[in-house]
């Protein structure tokens, strides 16, 4: 029944976002105003039905429903609720059951608080939303029903990829899905802006908050992938340049430099076209992120399944929603106004630096990323990798460090050149002493791209501080706060990025129980190793001892074996030290009784992640500052006509 | 400055910008292009030492010996073509066994072995890396045929 339910409350919804899609246009270009009203409950309503739908099929996997083939084939009655519970979006079906969840909720949520937005632009908006979640309903509908059933029943499921059984999996891809598939309302919004022509600092004021809320998540969805892929895999690594991690990374560039531009928009209604167009190719990286992960056109722990029917399908609805966007905008462009103009040496010019290389790293990225697909359909295998990737991305993300330096101390719409020289001579003077420090004590010992790293680290970390110099600290806005933990996360997680990759030491070794291993300062004793059971695996866990001085720490990695599927996964043992963490992992049994262990000493390295959750809350604090001050000034005006 | 020349001048920067990505990337890709190499690849193009590849084959039946560090292992990698001797040091994937494919990272030293950093096998019945998709080792000829 809960499934058939299920099923239901998604054919509904979907029958409402066609409502809505309709409404809106009679009511906006039928000559049908009145039918407005009802746009807003139709994607109030939709949203819920999409939650339902969700909140079921996450029931039938709860309760170990093996009559349901997604169930079934994914999931198994051993495994710990958690698993089971967060197991519902580990597979295909789930997952983009998921999205539209995500989508619909995220409509419903324009629906019911924005209250920025000139009407007819709101409704635009929600008719747009609308036609996206139906191409998407479509997609679920007829080629990835999750709530098929299986008849007979199978007396056990087959289990969940062993690598995906993490408490990660109940936090990753729900944020990183909440910032990906909340980059359609920005879409959305420029499609709404484009079709009633109201493209200017008011509707950049009203899309900002939505932007910036899907940022935070995603940013925050992208730092958990990446520390998850760090300890779960057990390579030492914390981004692989993997074509599934580039999905991710593409939309969060065009949200960054989205973000970047509404802000030129809103505050000096600069960059019109600019913006549309960012938003228009945000939640396009988006889509064609999907597209890459779920079509099976690549292997990965992120691609479940291997349809070319979806794929066609994702590829058709990429076609559809981008080619219409475009159209749009080439259509409508024409019709917006210029923005205000600004001066060479003005904020408004690094922000567009800003903006020119974000793209420069977007487009770089995604030729990399589908180049090989395209060599591959003329019948010539290449294969695009890291050293691609770290040589060009790398350098321009150090410069682009350096526009964020100077950005927020330039002025608006003009300054002097010498000014902002003056406002950089500290933070310059502190990278020039970092980096003659570090030539000292490291010259010849690390590479020069992890140099230039730490040293454009320190000085940006001191030039994004250097905002509230000489300010009142309580009264300096939250969005301002904002802004700075934000850029000085970015200062953060380069510091350990370049620490990670200039300072890491790596220790091969088998070893019996009862050796003492010695590297970096720290000693690790093996005590012993011994077989644990869990609730659906058994391991072998190595006991080590380690210090370096202090008391000793006990660390337990482990080589885990699940029977269903049949998988073995190492777990990584990790240790965190202020200053650095120790990384053990535990591999096979050679002669002589000894056992292979592999020992990083990574100093700094959980700044990466550090510096990612500072971004996300430099974020939050900027759309609650902004929306506070909308609070405060409303209070203000209603206590005055009071 | 007059909103036009404004105009112009942001519009020539981004096709700069746009242009320069898109040499960068060309350039740097045309090195890439040779960043896959089977064995085969290896004998007729030739690889110069250092240079980070990533080399995919099958690993030869009987190949596979271990140093007595307990920590290096030494393999060869055919594609049927030609095969490779190689090492790796670390711990080896699970599915990482003769007979079986992989794909190595890490570059080749002066006297022609390779030197792996990192080895990519498959990881469960799903993962296959995608350069290995078609390739097919006969466990009693050791032969590879690659389907196309």
């Amino acid at each position: 029944m809960i499934a058939e339910a299920g099923l239901a409350a998604l054919w509904l919804a979907a029958a409402l976002a066609l409502l809505q899609l309709v409404l809106a246009f009679a009511g906006l270009k039928g000559g049908k105003p009145e039918l407005l009203g009802a746009v807003r409950p139709a994607a109030v309503a939709q949203g819920a039905l999409t939650a339902v739908a969700f909140a079921l099929l996450i029931t039938l996997f709860l309760r170990s429903d093996m009559s349901v083939l997604l169930v079934a084939t994914n999931s198994h009655s051993m495994k710990p609720w958690l698993y089971k519970f967060a197991g519902t979006w580990g597979n295909h079906e789930g997952s983009m059951l998921l999205w539209v969840t995500v989508m619909g909720v995220a409509g419903a949520a324009v629906a019911l608080f924005e209250r920025a937005l000139r009407r007819d632009t709101h409704m635009a908006t929600l008719g747009a939303q609308a036609a996206i979640s139906l191409g998407f309903y479509a997609f679920l509908l007829f080629s990835s029903n999750p709530f098929a059933r299986i008849d007979p029943p199978p007396p056990d499921g087959q289990g969940l990829n062993p690598l995906l059984q993490d408490p990660g999996l109940a936090f990753h891809p729900p944020t990183l899905y909440l910032g990906y598939v909340g980059l359609s309302v920005a879409f959305s919004f420029a499609v709404g802006a484009l079709l009633t022509r109201t493209v200017e600092a008011a509707f950049a004021r009203a899309m900002r908050p939505w932007v910036l809320a899907a940022w935070v998540l995603l940013t925050l969805g992208i730092t958990a992938g990446s520390y998850w892929a760090y300890y779960e895999l057990g390579w030492g690594g914390w981004w692989f340049w993997d074509p599934v991690e580039n999905a991710s990374l593409m939309p969060w560039l065009a949200a960054t430099a989205l973000l970047h531009s509404v802000t030129v928009l809103a505050t000096r209604d600069g960059l019109r076209a600019w913006t549309i167009m960012l938003a228009v190719v945000a939640f396009s990286m988006s889509m064609v992120g999907t597209f890459l992960v779920r079509s099976g056109i690549l292997t990965s722990v992120h691609a479940f399944a291997v349809d070319p029917e979806r794929g066609s399908f994702i590829l058709a609805l990429l076609a559809i929603y981008i080619g219409g966007a475009l159209a749009l905008f080439g259509w409508r462009i024409g019709s917006v106004r210029e923005g205000a103009p600004f001066e060479l040496v003005s904020r408004e010019t690094l922000l567009v630096v800003n903006n020119l290389l974000l793209s420069v790293i977007l487009g770089v990225v995604l030729i990399g990323t589908l180049y090989p697909l395209m060599t591959e359909a003329f019948g010539h295998k290449v294969s695009v990798g890291a050293p691609y990737f770290d040589r060009i991305a790398g350098p321009i993300a150090l410069a682009l460090m350096i526009a964020l330096a100077a950005g927020p101390l330039t002025r608006w719409r003009r300054d002097r050149a010498g000014a902002v020289a003056k406002r950089l001579l500290v933070p310059a003077a502190i990278g020039i002493t970092a980096s003659a420090l570090l030539a000292v004590l490291a010259w010849g010992r690390i590479g020069v791209l992890p140099f230039l790293g730490l040293v454009i680290a320190v000085a940006v970390g001191a030039a994004s501080v250097a905002p509230l110099w000489k300010r009142k600290l309580w009264r300096t806005p939250l969005f301002t706060w904002g802004m700075v933990i934000a850029h000085l996360g970015c200062a953060v997680s380069v510091a350990g990025m370049a620490s990670d990759s200039a300072f890491t030491t790596e220790k091969l070794v088998a070893a019996r129980p009862g050796d003492r291993i010695h590297t970096a300062g720290w000693t690790l004793h093996f005590v012993n190793i011994r077989p644990i059971a869990g609730d659906n695996w058994t391991a072998l866990q190595a006991d080590m001892q380690v210090d370096r001085g202090g008391a000793p720490v006990l660390m337990r990695p482990q080589s885990r074996f699940f029977a269903s599927p049949p998988t073995t996964t190492s777990e990584a043992a990790l240790l965190t030290c202020w200053n650095g963490q120790l990384y053990v992992v535990l591999g096979e049994e050679v002669e002589g009784g000894r056992w292979q262990l592999r020992i990083w000493w990574k100093p700094f390295v959980t700044l990466i992640w550090l510096g990612g959750v500072m971004i996300a809350l430099g974020g939050a604090l900027a759309l609650l500052g902004r929306e506070r001050r909308g609070w405060l000034l409303k209070w203000r005006a209603r206590k005055a006509v009071a | 400055m007059k909103a036009k020349h404004q105009r112009l001048i942001l519009a020539l920067a981004a096709l700069v910008a746009i242009t320069g990505a898109g040499l960068l990337a060309v350039s740097a890709l045309r090195d890439e292009a040779a960043y896959f190499y089977a064995p085969g690849d290896v004998k007729t193009k030739g690889v110069e030492p250092g240079k980070a590849i990533r080399l995919g084959g099958m690993v030869v039946k009987g190949s596979l010996k271990r140093a007595p560090d307990g920590v290096t292992i030494r393999f060869d990698v055919t594609d049927g073509k030609a095969t490779v001797p190689a090492t790796f040091s670390g711990i080896a994937p699970d599915l990482f066994k003769e007979g079986s494919g992989v794909v190595a990272e890490g570059a080749f030293d002066g006297k022609g072995v390779f030197v792996a950093t990192n080895l990519l096998a498959k990881h469960d019945e799903r993962y296959m890396p995608r350069e290995l998709e078609g390739m097919n080792y006969n466990e009693t000829t050791h032969e590879m045929k690659t389907e196309r």
